[in-house]
């Protein structure tokens, strides 16, 4: 089992989904990101999705991309992931990274899977590595017990559903459209259909991220899945607002109506 | 035909190479890659892709003895594979027509493609004019700057060139946007990928289209007197050196050099020297080497060619370096503009800027070896499109004091 099922199985108790928020780490600067994480879990986020930047995003839209060019920028380095994955643990959520495969890669599989364990993260999220070419990274994590989870499309087979489910532990992440992350007017009407295909095929949690942003939207999924994934709208909280102090402000304005989304589904 | 190391069919060369994508890409790659694994046996398609060479592209491209411009390359005897006289001016259409086949027999309707130098955006917006196919070209801002004779040729054939304006603003970005379209689009869209790099079926696909320079060339040279003692090429990504080496693969008399662009120099931080200066990595669906820094991340390219400006390489090149059976060497900008200037003006052939790279290559290798050697150098594309470049290098442009 995992941090994460037993966090998944308190929420469920509730009665509601849970509320799982992104953020990169250093945007607009590191202190900044990483207070904002903590106003996330003051507010409600459940899980708090910490994003390693990555000089070649192909997943994210443009609010993704500024933001972590930025980052980069400033020098960010992925110490600063660790300590944003400590900070967020002391401030009582899970904390899950989100990270492309060669920063993994170049700092050591084994050692990224312990470092991250060390500093209390249950698990991490790995966007362009499926299960068919992360056996290593698979190998790696359950040595430390930390969730491996690998993302499922509208795009993806019956028989990918099945691996997908089968190598993903804490949960598994549900595009419910084809695209980057970005701001979406709608959720896709597939998000329904693709919750329902991966839990088929085994999965035990699923939650449904990319082109969700508003309390209405977080209700809405909150209807048929296990929890809820907001960035790109933090992304922009963060980002539009003339300073951090602001900033932060937002973030936390924006996940108090989303943690009221996750409530109002059921 | 064990132990051949010919048309290795992937998805991994030695530890390189394998499909690291996203989920959501993942069963457009299935379906092309058996796709391409029906039609590459199949008879109509391998026919209308010859019927294809001949009548529009024009090959077999033929081979060129240069005797004036071998006399600075210590006397040996060198040629040169004309893939300058193919339409379009490279060897990117070699490429294209298979894939754009594939696109018809997959019953996709629209091509995305990313571009360097331009010439393999322009070699796609040629196909897809051809075949009656939606194509847009990712170019990143730099190079439509460099190569604005390029941008205008793609949308005079009726491609939508988009401008990619994020990140380095040159090949790298353009590739990362291509994804992100093909992530959204993948339904009606196929990704038509410009070199032997990308996740599988891209890197050994894009060769086995690419193998044509080389099964011509080594019978043209079987035809002129013997295999000879080097084959060189420029290397981007690596799609015209991988496709000039394949069929000489198991020659092991021949050797088989690639030509990377080492920009202001290797030893400083403006290069795009890969197999010299990086490290065995992930980038762009595929483990190969690249440039990047302690913590993983893509250091910016540079090379005064567009084409070679690009911090990864195929990893077919990767694994032919670590096995030893090629050798890659770094080639300066001011290197390659001097052996530019010489085929001009010693042979009147205009090379592209990368081919030039292979050239300096030439000129090295030849002094190395002497007047008994015999040298093929694969002219992957012709310089047209680099005149003003080339010409504000060599201060010749009006106003310029010549
Ligand atoms: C003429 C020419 N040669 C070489 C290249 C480099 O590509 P590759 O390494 O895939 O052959 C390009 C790319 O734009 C090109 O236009």
């Amino acid at each position: 089992m995992s941090a994460l099922s037993d966090r998944f199985d308190a929420i469920e108790a509730e009665g509601r989904a849970a509320l799982v928020c992104y953020l990169p780490v250093g945007f607009p600067d590191v202190e900044t990101s990483i207070r904002a994480m903590q106003a996330m879990v003051e507010a409600g986020a459940d899980i708090v999705e910490i994003g390693p930047p990555y000089s070649d995003p192909v997943l994210d839209g443009p609010v993704i991309q500024l933001a972590v060019a930025q980052a980069l920028e400033r020098g960010v380095r992925m110490a600063d992931t660790f300590a944003a994955v400590r900070a967020v643990r002391e401030a009582g959520a899970e904390p899950v990274v989100m990270s492309y495969f060669n920063p993994m890669l170049q700092h050591g599989l084994d050692a990224f899977a312990r470092d991250v364990q060390q500093a209390g993260g249950s698990g991490v999220i790995t966007p362009d590595l499926t299960p068919d070419a992360g056996a290593d990274w698979v190998d790696a994590a359950r040595a430390v017990d930390l969730d491996t989870i690998f993302l499922v499309a509208p795009s993806t087979t019956r028989e990918r559903m099945h691996l997908t489910a089968e190598a993903s532990r804490g949960f598994v992440y549900a595009t419910p459209l084809m695209g980057v992350t970005g701001e979406r007017a709608q959720v896709g009407d597939a998000a329904e259909r693709v919750v329902a295909e991966v839990r088929e095929a085994g999965a035990e949690r699923v939650c449904v991220g990319v082109g969700v942003s508003t309390r209405e939207h977080a209700a809405q999924i909150a209807r048929f899945a296990d929890g809820v994934i907001v960035g790109t709208a933090l992304v922009r909280a963060l980002g539009e607002a003339p300073d951090p102090e602001s900033g932060i402000a937002a973030v936390r304005e924006r996940v108090t109506q989303l943690a009221a989304g996750v409530r109002e589904g059921r | 035909m064990t132990g051949s190391l010919q048309q290795a069919p992937g998805p991994f060369f030695g530890d390189f190479g394998g499909r690291f994508v996203p989920e959501a890409l993942m069963a457009a790659l299935d379906e092309l890659t058996d796709a391409y694994d029906k039609a590459r046996i199949d008879p109509p398609f391998t026919q209308e892709l010859d019927r294809l060479a001949r009548e529009y592209t024009g090959r077999p491209s033929i081979v060129t003895e240069v005797p004036r411009f071998a006399r600075h390359a210590g006397g040996a005897t060198v040629y040169l594979k004309r893939e300058d006289l193919n339409h379009t001016g490279s060897h990117k259409i070699n490429n294209v027509l298979g894939q754009a086949l594939l696109t018809k027999r997959i019953g996709k309707s629209r091509v995305i493609a990313e571009t360097g130098a331009g010439q393999h955006g322009v070699a796609t917006a040629t196909a897809a004019a051809l075949m009656d196919l939606e194509c847009v070209i990712y170019m990143g801002e730099e190079d439509t700057e460099r190569q604005a004779l390029n941008v205008a040729r793609m949308r005079l054939l009726g491609a939508e060139v988009v401008p990619v304006t994020t990140g380095t603003r040159t090949l790298r970005d353009a590739i990362n946007e291509a994804f992100r379209d093909w992530v959204a689009n993948v339904e009606t869209t196929n990704y038509v990928f410009g070199t032997a790099a990308g996740p599988h079926p891209f890197p050994a696909m894009v060769r086995d289209f690419q193998r044509i320079i080389s099964v011509e060339a080594r019978a043209q040279m079987l035809a002129l007197g013997g295999l000879p003692d080097a084959v060189l090429a420029c290397v981007g990504g690596g799609s015209n050196a991988i496709g000039s080496f394949d069929a000489f693969l198991d020659d092991d008399g021949v050797r088989l050099i690639g030509c990377e662009a080492a920009g202001d120099g290797v030893e400083t931080d403006r290069h795009a020297a890969t197999l010299t200066g990086g490290r065995a990595g992930v980038l762009h669906g595929s483990r190969s080497y690249i440039l990047q820094d302690a913590e993983g991340q893509t250091l910016p390219s540079h090379s005064i060619s567009a084409g070679l400006d690009y911090p990864g390489v195929g990893p077919q090149h990767s694994w032919l370096a670590e096995i030893g059976r090629a050798e890659y060497w770094p080639v300066t900008d001011a290197e390659a503009m001097e052996a530019f200037r010489l085929l001009s003006r010693t042979e009147g052939i205009l090379p592209a800027i990368e081919t030039a790279h292979a050239l300096a290559g030439a000129l090295r290798l030849g002094q190395e070896l002497g007047p008994d050697a015999t040298i093929l150098v694969t002219l992957s594309g012709r310089g047209d499109k680099d005149v003003e470049q080339a010409a504000r290098w060599f201060d010749m442009l009006p106003g310029q004091d010549a």
